[in-house]
């Protein structure tokens, strides 16, 4: 009983410590990105690595999603009789919230892991080490066009998500099931304003942080995490808490910012 | 400054609750090669770690060229690395990038130079190692030996002061380990660097050390030229050199009890 | 994959996820760089019940401006709401304001019928003629307690 408890404890111990960690490294990114040398292509590098490369799984599951959406509200407002806001539902439902969050967790799956386990393998094969002793910091070199590609490259993605979702609801309503087009745009344009959008690019840029930074630490602090020296079972450990605590994050932060927000 | 690159003064390193180094004092002189050993779990890598500055001690000082990198600031231990050159023990050769792109990072990073200046000096640096036909492959595609040889030029690319290996001889065979012995000696003597090495393989160590420290528990149990180290007295010294293995003395019940235990 | 190809589809991509952007904004929020050309008036409502800044005002059904503003006034606790009406719109003094509900359960917008003066308001004048949101409730109430006479 007794060793639960200690246990449950130093696990507690240990979650407020690498969110210390964390943090930590995101302030020293945040001070060093401002000194010269400034890694611009290797920014430009990340930002194709994580956004351009991620824009056929966005592109395919974001039509999916809207399809689904606009199936899905099809069929309950028709039982009401109001298959005329089947426009407003779908584009509200996308830019509001599941743009936001379904972009964050295809690039968390996507680029997430990846970003994991590259830092995590550099770490114990000592190529940290390496750039560290030839007076190249390696937070400023590795882990910040890393963060940056991130902020950039998430909204982005996000608000190509809302487009072709909205085209997905549109083909699903108007096409499929002959919902008028003038009521199903219409009903978008008369329903969704400018704090919708500002919302949905909100919750993104603090999801493409949240979601990056977490990745990164995971992996640049795996020598210091409990299974840093199980060498490549540690960093596939470190990459499936990596993926699993960005997405619960992904999933609680929404709720505070919309909370915060509306 | 003294005629020493390097002055370890009362080196006092834990990690946690266990200590690792108690009280390392001793020079490493300049334009010398010095060779570090000691049985596994003396306290070799973490005496290394100290000097590269990537542990910080728990007490004690060591001057390097000048700066105590103990208490420096980051800026000024940047400054230092501008000067030393690292050989990590598999290479720690960055993967995505080509043999001669790794041996450029530093250049690329520090300096100004123009692109050809930069392939010019990457291929001498090459060509010292015997790599030069190799530039343009990737890391995953090296033998261990190559892979080692490439992280030698790439420690030595900005033509270091200091220069550091960290078990330059492991998992190589008999003549690679031998020719990189020959290259760490013509580093000596041409580029006039000095040079500490870490390692336990014997042969090399008696061909290329000037001096020789030897760890033992934690502990510097002497340091002194080759010719002094093989006649020295001290028992741990030479159980090293002569490879003798520790005692197992036991008597039988005791042997029967430690095996027997908790199996019921 | 070298440095210009990198570049080049990374350009790419930003410039899609802009153009996303810029149409989700300005298309559909309605989101306007500049002002729309028009003018904007005034109208005091006891109840506003609902509606929304950036709302619809229709006349004759057709979208003729926007709701720009939402103020409470403590002293005759009475919403103020600035109509934005767009240019060429004529309003008169006359006119009346009403606050209505798309079908019954949607969105609130303004209803604006027009007046018989010739008078025109201009930037900045009030319409006092005004109606307030029904209140379905209200409604209710006052048919269940005027039946029982």
């Amino acid at each position: 009983m007794i060793k639960t408890i200690s246990n449950l404890g130093s696990y507690v111990l240990d979650g407020i410590e690498q969110i210390g960690r964390t943090f930590n490294l995101l302030l020293i990114i945040l001070w060093k990105i401002l000194q010269p040398p400034y890694q611009i292509f290797p920014i430009i590098k990340q930002v194709y690595f994580i956004g351009a490369r991620s824009m056929t799984v966005i592109i395919i599951s974001g039509v999916t999603i809207g399809m689904v959406l606009g199936l899905q509200f099809y069929n309950t407002l028709e039982r009401f009789g109001s298959v005329g806001v089947l426009g407003s539902a779908v584009a509200l439902s996308i830019i509001r919230e599941l743009g936001p969050v379904m972009t964050a967790l295809m690039v968390v799956g996507r680029a997430g892991s990846a970003i994991c386990a590259e830092l995590g393998i550099m770490r114990i094969t000592e190529q940290v080490d390496a750039l560290e002793c030839m007076a190249i910091s390696p937070d400023k070199y590795l882990v910040a066009p890393k963060l940056v590609g991130g902020v950039i490259s998430v909204p982005l993605l996000n608000f190509v998500f809302n487009v072709v979702a909205i085209g997905g609801g549109y083909f699903v309503g108007v096409v499929l099931f002959g919902v008028s087009e003038g009521s199903y745009v219409n009903g978008m344009i008369d329903s969704v304003l400018w704090s919708d959008v500002r919302l949905g690019l909100v919750k993104s840029l603090i999801f493409g942080l949240l979601i990056t930074l977490i990745c990164c630490a995971k992996g640049f602090y795996l020598h210091l995490s409990k299974y840093g020296s199980q060498g490549a079972e540690g960093v596939s450990r470190a990459t499936t808490d990596a993926v699993v605590i960005s997405s619960v994050s992904v999933l609680l932060c929404d709720f505070i910012i919309g909370a915060l927000m509306s | 400054m003294s005629a020493n690159a390097i002055e370890i003064r009362d080196l006092v390193v834990d990690y946690g609750s266990r200590r690792i180094l108690t009280n390392i004092s001793f020079d490493i002189r300049q334009g010398e090669i010095m060779v570090i050993m000691g049985g596994s779990g003396a306290g070799k890598s973490t005496l290394l770690r100290c000097l590269l500055g990537l542990k910080k001690p728990t007490s004690g000082h060591i001057h390097m060229l000048g700066t105590d990198i103990c208490h420096a600031s980051q800026a000024e231990l940047y400054k230092l690395r501008e000067k030393m050159g690292v050989a990590f023990q598999r290479g720690a050769l960055f993967t995505s990038m080509s043999v001669a792109e790794n041996i450029q990072l530093p250049l690329r990073e520090h300096t100004d130079l123009d692109e050809s200046t930069i392939q010019i000096m990457t291929r001498i640096k090459l060509d010292m190692v015997n790599m030069l036909p190799y530039e343009h492959l990737m890391p995953s595609e090296l033998s261990g030996g190559m892979a080692k040889r490439a992280a030698l030029a790439r420690a030595i690319i900005m033509d270091p002061k200091l220069l550091f290996f960290d078990e330059p001889s492991a998992g190589l065979d008999p003549i690679t380990s031998a020719e990189l012995d020959e290259l760490i000696l013509l580093l000596k003597k041409s580029m006039r660097m000095t040079i500490v090495v870490v390692t336990h393989e014997l042969e090399s160590v008696f061909a290329i050390a000037d001096r020789i420290a030897i760890l033992g528990e934690g502990k510097l149990i002497q340091v002194g030229t080759p010719e002094e180290i093989r006649n020295s007295s001290n028992e741990t010294i030479i159980n090293l050199l002569n490879r003798t293995p520790r005692e197992n003395n036991v008597d039988r019940d005791t042997h029967l009890e430690r095996l027997t235990k908790d199996t019921q | 994959m070298n440095k210009i190809t990198i570049e080049l589809l990374t350009g790419i991509f930003v410039l899609i996820g802009i153009a996303a952007f810029t149409w989700l904004a300005v298309s559909i929020a309605g989101a306007s760089f500049t002002e729309q050309p028009g003018y904007t008036l005034e109208a005091r409502f006891t109840s506003i019940s609902g509606l929304r800044e950036g709302a619809v005002i229709e006349g004759a059904g057709v979208r003729i401006g926007t709701v720009s503003r939402i103020d409470f006034d403590p002293d005759s606790f009475e919403a103020i709401v600035f109509l934005r009406i767009n240019e060429g719109v004529p309003v008169q003094e006359d006119a009346i304001a009403s606050v209505r509900t798309q079908g019954i359960i949607g969105e609130k917008y303004i209803n604006i019928v027009p007046g018989g003066f010739d008078e025109l308001l201009g930037d900045g004048d009030e319409l006092y003629e005004t109606e307030s949101a029904i209140s379905l409730e209200e409604l209710v109430s006052r048919y269940i307690f005027s039946s029982e006479d």
